[in-house]
């Protein structure tokens, strides 16, 4: 073995510790530390794992309600549906790797999300991705599109788990960093939920899963740094994902969890064996000493600083009740997986690693772990936009055209050729796919109930007002599960955003999240989990901030629900909630003004929450079988897509007002909604007494959408415009954006 | 009516087979594990879905040579009843049980939708419940289901009525030789098709045209209707 390197500056700052961080690392451990040891306090200490400049603020979210079972803090969040029964979820970034190697990436940033819910004993049974492109026209990015859909289906398809929705957003501002959010949620009894915290001294810890490699040695340090014309280097820090051995991973877990055996268990994701270890020690005020020796490798000659950062995938952690073992490893056996007893639980607080013998690291495990530190970075809040008065915005020459157009704009085009590429019916319980408000899956075994999934943010309203993006996100994403029907239980944030040691852009990070606190409070709708990527920018440019919220609701009665694709002749169509007036940093005004401008829609929560219960109720008594959120386009993609989904045409009267504003204005707190005639008149009433605005906005019927005095299409003209852009893009056919005819 | 499902590591949609056994005949199958040299005395072992081993070798070929496979090739010699979806077609294939091959998609990309079937031979053990032509919904959801088969393999299949599903109305989602969705063995008995009948078999799937194929097997009366 040849020497260590010494421990110089430049290494120092190779790790991503600035010289004040380190000076607290020599005081804390009274000496020079290892290169080993550098490399622990760099996995942990870093952005991606420490938290070290969102801490505060995340603190100040609402993570508590009635059904909230475990808040953030825990590999998921955990919230209970009744009957024994809670869902757990969480929601992810893998920002970073996904733009250096896409397929991988994506891959492994569904595999890491996986583990997440399954470490807690739940069975995933759902799981999102919110994508989000540079500009169409960068020569990056159809690449980075094929290979982050492919590597999200190759690894959620394989491991078996149906894809019930998400979201593909294109902007210049993600030229050279895309985001791939994925989220999963599983399903778990409620008395046999599996925590990380450390429990008893002296007891096994084992390691379980595949076999450890050099892959993705440094990953969380390389995720918090920026971007720049040496990210080639740094393919070698991604890992490489299996979701054979995954699968096989969820099976042999589930059935230990059965035995009694796991006394505490951790996934090994970011950082690995340094970072789940620590977490599990530092979590249950017990030291952890580790023999590497005994660690399961796949490749010869390994380091002591490799294995502790190595995050190769589909690997855990737990401590064991020494009673089991014997069951426990013959569990592992039967599904070809490493198990491997690698160290034990100590009383001393202290983090030792023993390598080939000797002592490689000796730390105090609380101040790696919980204990690491916290800062509080000095931030601007960003210039309020002026208002964008309508009448200040060319109106349409064509309305009908305008909507072609934005039908066929890469954000509001159909997904159809990502979601086709996941399996989403796989466990036969998807009762709503991909394309409606929210994906919808029975609860297996449960009679009656449902639950729904909706992933949601709108990034330009973000950039041009982080607080009332925040805020908007939180409520488009309670409206859509309001959508189908369902009760909004709790959600999970993924905050993705620049440097935060720039003080505007920590500006957005902290109203973002004054937004998200906000509007969760006001819709008691907590966050249970998330995470946070920051340092999204290359070259100096940051992304757009991004605050993905994913949220959960329940169904009680799954027979009453509503779609957006059962719209049938003869419904009445209302609109619940006022006309629209507010082009603002709409997609209108992007895609048909090319003004990126204004102030974005503001965000009324009491409001939000009346119509939402309003329309909720309806649907809940049966009465409302379609129901469509109105979010990016207004009325009339809401009206369009409603229609297309359901092969059915419609004659609308909108309101007063510049056309452009009652179109494709972007007020929020509403619904497009049908019901039979018969429903109407109590309907209508219902809503006076409630105070809920209400237009009558005509019949279904027939094979064209009119909307009086502004357009007239057939639903076949507009369902080509919708479903062409993607594939067309794609495949490099596209010459150029579709004309608007 | 007693039913069997084959486990292989990688496989994920034995769950939803066990559920849609479950429904439609009230018992839930035995399962048998990989290793396992025999099979319970049934009158359906079905091989489900998935990705066993990963398909990290061809789709099914790693699975085509564990024990529980040589199980399953002598229950078919003997007459049991075989159903292979997906994986399961593939496994199929690659045992020799029934010929050709799936490749990967034209598009070489996963594709999960609503096709359309036509059942070409309703006389098989395996389509009784179905009308002779009858088109019926059934979802996909592969990446290697590509069916291919040499000129006078196709022809054999063909002349013999073998071939018992097609993709109809222009919906062949992979681009599979004659459009092929499914095939039985010379005998009869082994049916391997691509799509997912046990995922259409209840009013919350969307629609029960599955049904069919696993009462007709079963010797069930048909609830095509319900």
């Amino acid at each position: 073995m040849t020497a260590e390197p010494a421990i110089t500056p430049e290494l120092v700052a190779a790790h991503g510790l600035k010289p004040d961080e380190y000076d607290r690392v020599l005081s804390l451990i009274g000496r020079e530390p290892t290169l080993t040891e550098l490399g622990i306090f760099s996995a942990m200490w870093n952005e991606h794992c420490s938290y070290k400049s969102s801490k505060k603020w995340l603190r100040t979210l609402p993570t508590k309600g009635e059904r909230v079972i475990q808040g953030p803090g825990e590999n998921a969040g955990v919230v209970d549906i009744g009957d024994g029964l809670c869902v757990v979820f969480k929601m992810e970034s893998h920002n970073h790797p996904s733009y250096i190697e896409p397929y991988q990436g994506a891959a492994t940033g569904v595999g890491g999300i996986l583990r997440d819910v399954f470490t807690m004993g739940a069975r995933p049974i759902a799981a999102m991705n919110a994508l989000r492109f540079g500009a169409p026209d960068h020569p990056k990015t159809r690449h980075l599109v094929a290979g982050v859909v492919a590597g999200v289906g190759g690894y959620g398809n394989s491991f078996g788990v149906p894809t019930v929705g998400g979201e593909v957003n294109f902007h210049s501002r993600y030229n050279g960093n895309c985001l791939v959010n994925a989220f999963a949620a599983g399903l778990a009894k409620t008395d046999a939920i599996f925590y990380s915290k450390a429990e008893g001294v002296g007891l096994p810890v084992v390691y379980l899963g595949a076999k450890t490699g050099r892959d993705g040695v440094g990953g969380a340090t390389m995720a918090s740094a920026e971007f720049d014309e040496t990210i080639e280097e740094k393919r070698p820090t991604v890992q490489v994902g299996d979701p054979f051995t995954e699968k096989c991973l969820l099976e042999a877990c589930l059935e230990l969890m059965q035995t009694g055996a796991v006394i505490a268990i951790q996934d090994m994701g970011a950082a690995g064996l340094t970072c789940s270890a620590v977490e599990m020690g530092a979590k249950g005020d017990l030291g952890i000493e580790l023999d590497l020796d005994a660690v399961p490798v796949r490749e010869a000659r390994m380091t002591a600083y490799e294995m502790m950062l190595s995050e190769s995938q589909e690997r855990m952690l737990m401590v064991l009740d020494p009673d089991k073992r014997a069951e426990a490893e013959a569990i592992f056996v039967k599904w070809g997986l490493d198990f491997a007893v690698v160290g034990r639980t100590t009383d001393d607080l202290r983090f030792r690693v023993l390598w080939e013998g000797r002592e490689v690291a000796d730390l105090p495990i609380k101040k790696l772990g919980d204990e690491a530190p916290e800062y509080e970075r000095p931030f601007v809040a960003p210039k309020q936009r002026p208002l964008i008065d309508a009448a200040e915005v060319p109106a349409p020459e064509d309305c009908g055209a305008a909507l072609l157009s934005l039908l066929a704009s890469p954000d509001l085009c159909s997904r159809r050729w990502v979601f086709e590429q996941y399996d989403t019916l796989i466990q036969g319980n998807s009762l709503q796919r991909p394309g409606g408000d929210a994906g919808v899956v029975r609860v297996d075994g449960h009679p009656a109930k449902a639950l729904a999934f909706s992933s949601d943010v709108t990034p330009r309203y973000c950039e041009a007002d982080p607080y009332r993006g925040g805020a908007q996100a939180v409520a488009e994403c309670w409206r859509n599960l309001t959508a189908v029907g369902a009760e909004p239980l709790a959600a999970t944030d993924n905050l993705n955003f620049g440097n935060p040691e720039k003080p505007e852009l920590m500006g957005q990070f902290v109203k973002a999240v004054e937004g998200i606190g906000a509007a969760c409070t006001a819709l008691a709708f907590p966050i249970v989990s998330g995470n946070v990527s920051l340092y999204n920018e290359t070259q100096g440019q940051a992304i757009l901030p991004t605050p993905t919220i994913g949220g959960v609701g329940l169904i009680e009665d799954r027979t009453k629900t509503a779609r957006v694709d059962s719209l049938k002749a003869g419904d009445v169509l209302f609109l619940v909630g006022r006309d629209g007036g507010h082009l603002g940093a709409s997609a209108y005004l992007a895609t048909i003004e090319g003004r990126e401008e204004g102030a974005p829609p503001p965000v009324d929560l009491s409001e939000e929450r009346r119509h939402g219960d309003f329309v909720r109720g309806f649907i809940r008594a049966g009465t409302i079988r379609t129901c469509h959120d109105l979010s990016d386009g207004g009325l009339a993609v809401a009206l369009a897509e409603t229609c297309m989904a359901s092969c059915v045409g419609a004659a609308i009267e909108a309101g007063d007002g510049p056309d452009h504003a009652i179109l494709f204005g972007e007020d929020q707190a509403r619904y497009l909604v049908a019901l039979g005639e018969a429903d109407t008149a109590g309907f209508e009433a219902a809503a006076r007494q409630a105070g809920v605005p209400l237009r009558r906005l005509g019949v279904a019927g027939g094979e064209r959408l009119t909307i009086a005095g502004r357009l007239d299409l057939t639903v076949r003209a507009m369902t080509v415009a919708h479903e062409s852009w993607l594939p067309s893009y794609m495949s490099g056919s596209l010459v150029e954006a579709p004309a608007a005819a | 009516m007693k039913t069997a499902v084959v486990l292989l590591p990688g496989l994920n949609r034995d769950r939803d087979m066990i559920a849609a056994l479950t429904t439609i005949t009230g018992k839930a199958p035995q399962t048998v594990w990989q290793t396992e040299t025999t099979l319970p005395d049934v009158d359906l072992v079905v091989v489900p879905g998935g990705f066993s081993f990963g398909d990290y070798l061809r789709c099914g070929a790693i699975a085509a040579r564990s024990p529980v496979m040589r199980a399953v090739a002598a229950a078919a010699e003997k007459g049991v009843p075989v159903l292979g979806v997906c994986n399961g077609f593939q496994i199929l294939c690659e045992a020799g049980l029934l010929p050709g091959a799936l490749m990967r998609n034209a598009a070489l990309r996963f594709v999960c939708r609503e096709v359309k079937l036509e059942v070409v031979n309703a006389e098989t053990r395996f389509t009784g419940a179905y009308r002779q032509g009858q088109v019926i919904r059934c979802p996909v959801a592969h990446h290697d289901g590509n069916y291919f088969a040499d000129a006078a393999t196709l022809k054999r299949l063909q002349d013999e009525g073998r071939i018992v599903f097609r993709y109809a109305e222009g919906t062949n989602p992979n681009g599979a030789i004659a459009d092929i969705a499914g095939i039985v063995n010379e005998a009869g008995n082994v049916l391997g098709m691509m799509p997912h009948p046990e995922n259409l078999v209840e009013a919350e799937h969307g629609g029960t045209d599955g049904r069919g194929i696993f009462e007709s097997v079963l010797g069930m009366s048909p609830s095509l209707a319900a």
